[in-house]
């Protein structure tokens, strides 16, 4: 087994135009947020998948496509975005706690 | 056995960090983590190299647990305190384990390392020995443990909950999709288990939720409370989360991890396997 990856899952060797990814940065007062916890829920709200960001603030998922919540904890705050992710593109997003 | 009993909160584990007689395990499925920071005073114990044989796939023997705690410093009268990431997953196995092994005060701190990190409370990144200790082991408490061939009679009898994620159960999964190793030859569940992933137990934050939710959880998805009840994941591990809730926080009597799992029963040669969304009768089959 292995841990999930901080950040979310690396890009090297995948088929981007095959995958379906939800990407992005974590911030606060603009500035990344690095350690900050990320959720993925699906278009009925349940959790699928949840990753710590990076120093940097990043995460990233491996969805399908269709519409997913993202949800932001960061201490003090938890942050809801909704997101539509389709195959072949990268949805990048920034989600300000 | 109430929650008290079992589960402590932050302030509980901040006001005893010092306390001699209180262990603090910090327990995860990323082992190094600990090496970045933890909280103050906790040793680590590494799931993947302290808690399984290396050569056969089992436990430590108790001669073995019994070497690995005294090396860490770990007194039979000691209260041990595990918590760890995502929920709490690899710490309430842990928990289970010393449980297995008979260790008489073991509880987890609610929410875990995610909770502790949320809450902004500190973090160390010095590492803490203890002084050895002559511990003493149970055998092995098997009323908590199921074995391979205690499935099959229990299709249709007993419960048998099914705590992997939906496309796993369905059989559309081997494997979480971030895991690939450590799969079955065959996709599907056990015929007859209810699907309740354990994630569902725990709220955002990690802590567990109330016994009301978890009871209604429980109970929405088909668990006969009546019943006596064997969970399983795919390889022990989640399932051992959801035995501390049926059996820690919710007093069910009689419940028991079976650690062998998807891997071992999607394996085996002539058992009966069901595919789809729904537990399907005891003779399994397509959807």
């Amino acid at each position: 087994m292995c841990a999930p990856k901080v950040g979310g899952l690396s890009l090297e060797g995948i088929d981007l135009g095959k995958a379906t990814v939800i990407q992005g940065t974590v911030t606060r007062d603009g500035e990344p947020v690095g350690g900050a916890y990320v959720r993925l829920l699906d278009s009925a709200g349940e959790f699928t998948a949840e990753v710590p960001t990076s120093a940097t603030g990043n995460f990233r998922f491996f969805a399908a496509p269709g519409t997913w919540t993202l949800r932001a904890l960061a201490p003090g705050a938890s942050v809801d975005l909704v997101v539509t992710a389709t195959q072949g593109k990268i949805a990048d997003v920034e989600v300000a706690v | 056995m109430s929650r008290s009993d079992v589960l402590v909160d932050a302030d509980w584990v901040q006001a005893h960090l010092d306390d001699s007689n209180v262990v603090l395990v910090e327990v995860d499925e990323d082992t190094a983590i600990y090496d970045t920071n933890h909280i103050s005073n906790a040793i680590r114990l590494d799931w993947r190299t302290e808690l399984q044989d290396q050569v056969r796939r089992d436990f430590v023997t108790k001669a073995q647990f019994e070497a690995l705690l005294s090396a860490k410093g770990i007194s039979n009268d000691d209260t041990v305190v595990l918590y760890g990431g995502n929920n709490n997953w690899f710490a309430s196995y842990a928990y289970w384990y010393f449980k297995l092994y008979g260790h008489r005060d073991v509880r987890l701190l609610d929410g875990g390392r995610k909770k502790w990190e949320l809450d902004s409370r500190p973090l160390v990144s010095d590492v803490v020995t203890r002084p050895a200790t002559t511990y003493v082991a149970s055998e092995q408490d098997i009323s908590i443990r199921a074995f391979r061939d205690d499935i099959v009679p229990a299709l249709g009898v007993l419960n048998i909950v099914d705590v992997r994620s939906p496309d796993e159960y369905a059989g559309r999964l081997l494997a979480p999709a971030h895991l690939p190793q450590e799969q079955s030859q065959r996709p599907g569940h056990v015929p007859t288990a209810v699907s309740v992933p354990w994630s569902k137990s725990a709220n955002d934050d990690g802590t567990f939720r109330s016994d009301e939710e978890l009871t209604a959880l429980y109970s929405g998805a088909g668990l006969d409370f009546g019943k006596d009840t064997i969970a399983y994941c795919r390889i022990g591990e989640r399932s051992a989360h959801t035995w501390f809730v049926l059996h820690e926080l919710l007093d069910q009597a009689n419940v028991r991890n079976y650690d062998g799992s998807w891997t071992e029963y999607g394996s085996l040669v002539g058992v009966p396997v069901q595919l789809g969304d729904a537990p399907g009768s005891a003779e399994g089959g397509a959807a």
